[in-house]
């Protein structure tokens, strides 16, 4: 089904016409682009050369030490992001996928109700709920390292994962669930062997997002994790320190800290695309 | 098909990943500072954890001088920086009201001395007293005397301060007074008529950044056109808010701000100050941190920037003061004592302040290790009337500073003295000592 | 038989989550609930009955009606923008161009990055210096001759939330493209054709047929977007730091809770919060949860 949604369609403006279309996009493409540009640009240029007055003036040679040297600052911290990023994304996924499948194809008395509830989850405002959290963390002594931070984001991620998959499930035929079950197949078998192959489209999608959001996350783990366990966003705020802030060095460290997500969305943008045409975000 | 099974072997490559690494998160030791023995259960092991917001430039290398005293004097205690950067220290303030919440105290933290420390950590019990630290370091002979009381509550002394930075400090790029022939202003009086001067010529006469700066520029006018009896009595309720003469000093304060940039609230106090070495502002009020950041740009003091009590603060030094504290149920007490002996000890101040650029606390730091601005700091510090800062924790517990804090960003956002001061006399009665 | 274990089975395996969110929401909204109607401030817990004192001062707090008012400013603006600048983009890359892919991932990727990464990037552009030291797009337009566009964004006086705006359209606009996107292709080309063969032009195939088959994405999207405008706090921290007439009841509930320790005061204004994203997200669930159980 997403190929058909993706398939190109036919032609709808005249051709000449059609080129025009091209100055817009190209306009809006630079809009994009700009705060990206200023990121690399900063980041390549020596300290002096640092000026709000010259910010747009390309670097006069091309030096990569800051990157270096913000690399070598921001590294371990990296990995924290990442051993905690993965874990998250997939587990949150996995959660999403099971609650979609049973709120969407296998009913019981109250899904209806609890569906709802979850969804209405996503719309918390975090910072109001930061002390409860941390005295529950460390209650379940799941507080200071990485294991809290990820459990966090699984379960503040169980609302979007589940309404994902939900709306996904919830536009497949219900055919699919009934002829399994004619064939005898129990719930896990349906779920295993029926609509997970189906599920790749959501999946993209879920894994995407709950990378993202956990990867930029600063809140909570700026207040969940000790020193040691501190993923990049932390890292990096605390790079701008105080006094005089070497903004080459700073502004290498926030594209080195933005690379695993773009490239995230340059790899695998694709696939988001199509499964949110898939019908996974949708209504 | 085979679009599938790439889709599918890359989810089982995800999930296999995800469990390794999640099974190699347990025990992260991955920090940068100790690479000898972290097992995640520390609780046995020497190690002292110490919570500040100083993660960058002369504060963050002034820290890392102590540590590295710190780590010659005690090798067998792991030191750990919890400093956590952000919004004058509001990230590290948030963390640290959680992690207080949540009855996990780090060994030690930063705090302003005076009532920020006093009226939130002291009122709620979390802070141990520290009496016998300082007569066993003899610590109550080097410290000013005018200190001490401002670190004490009933007698009990909370804290051990590390530096001494002044508030009332006004820069002035002394090239463009003397091509406007004017001279260093003294008082209120003398400064607005300068700045009319210079603001005929064209010139920004006062630079000032974001709304703290401007509560900073606040409290030194108070001073300024109350005195130092009379504004220490605002704080201790002597004085009244709602009197004529703090409306005298609020619309004076009102008239001073008419002289700034109009792009002030886009700009840090770092973006502020620059203005006047660069030559595009005649005068700028910050502490004298600023200082610190000047030679950092490579400003030479006299030549680029000048400095002078601001006008009608003279004899007076409006002081600040971080300190570190020993909480009760400290996890690791004793080694958090260490430190503490550390952050008193002359070798500790003498390290800290040159690099931070503040004087120590200690009236017996080696003078030859400062620069010619913070010698002149020192000298004030042991003659002049000793105020408390209000924009740093000195003068005001949190909730009052914070409601001062609202009052005046209504107030940048439609001048009226008259409301301002009707909000400050409501700030006074909620949260201050006022009836 | 087996139907009754996999109901049990299926009740097993939402458990988990059922469980977790109602510790993590329900129960924190709960805590959030006692802590508004208590007189909690300072570092120690004081639980105390207030009744609705906080909630009542809060609306005749001068501060707090700054909030409401920036808050519906930026919405307003963040939403609607989001949606013009989506919509018009999906259309064009609809058109079957060369190079839609390439379009459609750069209008995306904004939304992978945070603003702790571009805040700065965004606070340089925003500079709203001017005379020598103009830098950021006041110096671009400046240069390029567009000095009517010069302005001082984000302190521009009671308009300037519009200017945070256009940095969260920026980050926002290409996910808004991406979901009328997909309500476009999903639209069966017969349905154009017909029309056309009718002899409606263009203009009208899209006015009469299109935008109207597009509107259950316009509201999933306005739900999506209105929520973010709800909760923006770190956005404006980083472009504008901590100003007030740049205030948002996020801002405040922070510093209220963490520079002033007002704990109840600051759980009221989260209650709130909640409160006005309810008032737009329950209508829209009973809506969709209704007309799917129509069909």
């Amino acid at each position: 089904m997403s190929t058909t949604a993706l398939s190109k369609p036919l032609r709808r403006l005249p051709f000449q016409w059609r080129h025009l279309l091209y100055l817009p996009l190209i306009l809006m493409s630079i809009f994009y682009l700009i705060p990206l540009y200023l990121m690399l640009t900063t980041g390549l240029k020596g300290f002096e050369e640092i000026n709000l007055q010259t910010m747009w003036d390309l670097p006069k040679s091309i030096r990569f030490d800051n990157f270096i040297a913000a690399f070598q600052t921001l590294a371990p911290y990296m990995w924290n992001s990442f051993s905690m990023v993965i874990p998250a994304a997939i587990i949150s996924s996995f959660l999403g996928s099971i609650n979609g499948f049973v709120l969407a194809k296998w009913k019981f008395r109250g899904a209806d109700l609890i569906f709802p509830l979850i969804l209405f989850g996503m719309f918390i405002p975090y910072q109001s709920i930061l002390i409860p959290l941390v005295e529950f963390m460390k209650t379940i002594n799941m507080y200071g390292g990485l294991p809290g931070l990820v459990l966090a984001h699984v379960i503040y991620g169980i609302p979007i994962t589940t309404l994902t998959f939900r709306n996904y499930y919830a536009s497949l035929p219900k055919e699919l669930v009934e002829a399994s079950r004619m064939d005898g197949a129990g719930l896990l078998g349906t779920y295993w062997y029926i609509l997970l192959p189906l599920s790749w489209p959501s999946f993209v999608v879920v894994l995407i997002w709950q990378f993202t959001s956990a990867w930029n996350d600063f809140l909570f783990a700026v207040v969940l994790t000790n020193p040691q366990a501190w993923p990049i966003t932390v890292a990096l705020n605390n790079m701008a320190g105080s006094q005089i802030i070497a903004w080459n060095i700073q502004m290498a460290g926030s594209f080195l800290a933005a690379v695993p997500t773009l490239l995230v969305y340059i790899f695998l943008g694709r696939y988001f695309l199509r499964g949110l045409m898939a019908g996974s975000l949708k209504g | 098909m085979s679009k599938k099974s790439i889709s599918w072997t890359l989810v089982t490559v995800l999930v296999i990943l995800s469990f390794v690494l999640s099974g190699c998160t347990t025990p992260t030791p991955v920090a940068t500072q100790a690479p000898a023995a972290t097992d995640a259960p520390v609780a046995a092991a020497d190690q002292v954890e110490v919570f500040s917001w100083w993660t960058g430039g002369g504060e963050a290398a002034g820290l890392e001088a102590m540590i590295a005293i710190f780590n010659a004097r005690y090798p067998n205690i792991e030191f750990v920086n919890a400093a956590v950067a952000g919004g004058a220290g509001t990230n590290a303030r948030a963390v640290l009201a959680t992690r207080l919440q949540a009855g996990d105290a780090p060994d030690s933290w930063q705090g302003h001395a005076g009532q920020e420390l006093i009226g939130t950590y002291v009122a709620a019990g979390q802070l141990e007293a520290l009496n016998w630290l300082y007569e066993q370091e003899g610590w109550l002979e080097v410290m000013p005397q005018t200190l001490i009381p401002l670190i004490s509550q009933n007698g009990n002394i909370y804290s051990v301060p590390v530096n001494i930075h002044r508030a009332n400090v006004m820069w002035y790029n002394p090239a463009i007074l003397s091509a406007n022939n004017i001279a260093v202003p003294t008082t209120l009086d003398e400064w607005i008529t300068a700045m009319d001067t210079l603001k005929a010529a064209g010139i920004t006469p006062l630079a000032m950044g974001e709304q703290w700066t401007a509560m900073h520029l606040m409290e030194t006018i108070l001073l300024g056109s109350l005195g130092a009896e009379k504004y220490n009595g605002l704080w201790d309720g002597t004085t009244d808010w709602n009197s004529a003469e703090v409306k005298t000093a609020l619309e004076n304060f009102a008239k001073v701000l008419s002289y700034t940039n109009t792009d002030a609230a886009s700009l840090s106090w770092q973006d502020a100050a620059q203005l006047v070495v660069n030559g595009q502002a005649a005068f700028n009020v910050m502490g004298d941190w600023a200082e610190g950041y000047f030679r950092e740009l490579g400003k030479v003091p006299q030549t680029d920037y000048g400095w002078a009590p601001v006008p009608g603060t003279n004899g007076n030094f409006q002081f600040l003061s971080d300190s570190f504290v020993l909480p009760v149920n400290a996890p690791h007490r004793d080694a958090a004592v260490n430190w503490l002996i550390v952050c008193g000890s002359k070798e500790g101040q003498d390290a800290f302040n040159p690099v931070k650029g503040s004087i120590p606390a200690r009236s017996d730091g080696d003078r030859s290790l400062y620069g010619t601005y913070l010698q002149s700091a020192m000298d004030d510090w042991a003659t002049n009337t000793v105020v408390g800062s209000l924009a740093h924790g000195v003068v005001a517990n949190d909730s009052w500073k914070s409601e001062i804090d609202t009052a005046l960003g209504l107030f940048l956002a439609s001048p009226d003295a008259g409301t301002f001061q009707t909000a400050l006399v409501a700030a006074c009665k909620a949260s201050g000592p006022c009836k | 038989m087996s139907k009754n274990k996999d109901t049990v089975l299926s009740i097993a395996l939402v458990t988990p989550s059922i469980v977790a969110v109602g510790i993590f929401i329900y129960g924190f909204i709960a805590w959030s609930v006692r802590v508004s109607l208590s007189n909690w401030k300072g570092l120690l817990p004081d639980y105390s009955w207030a009744g609705l004192k906080n909630y009542i001062n809060l609306f005749s707090d001068p501060r707090f009606l700054v909030d409401v008012r920036n808050t519906v400013v930026f919405t307003v603006i963040f939403v609607l923008g989001c949606l013009a600048v989506g919509l018009a983009l999906a259309i064009m890359l609809d058109q079957n161009l060369k190079g839609e892919a390439f379009f459609r991932s750069l209008f995306l990727f904004p939304m992978a990055i945070s603003f702790i990464v571009t805040g700065v990037v965004w606070r340089w552009l925003m500079n709203p210096a001017a005379g020598d030291r103009m830098s950021g797009f006041n110096l671009l337009f400046s240069n390029l001759g567009l000095d009517f566009l010069v302005n001082s964004w984000h302190l521009t006086p009671r308009w300037g939330m519009a200017a945070i705006a256009l940095a969260a359209i920026w980050q926002m606009s290409g996910y808004t493209m991406a979901l009328y996107l997909g309500g476009l292709r999903a639209i069966p080309d017969e349905i154009r054709e017909a029309a056309r063969v009718d002899g409606a032009s263009e203009f009208r195939i899209y006015t009469n047929i299109i935008f109207p088959l597009l509107r259950p994405v316009t509201l999933s999207a306005m739900i999506i977007l209105g929520h973010i405008s709800l909760k923006v706090f770190d956005l404006i921290i980083a472009i504008a730091g901590k100003q007030l007439p740049l205030d948002v009841p996020a801002i405040y509930m922070w510093q209220t809770t963490f520079d002033g320790y007002f704990f109840s005061r600051g759980a009221a204004i989260g209650i709130l919060l909640l409160l006005s994203v309810a008032v737009l997200i329950i209508p829209y669930l009973y809506y969709t949860l209704r007309s799917e159980a129509e069909i």
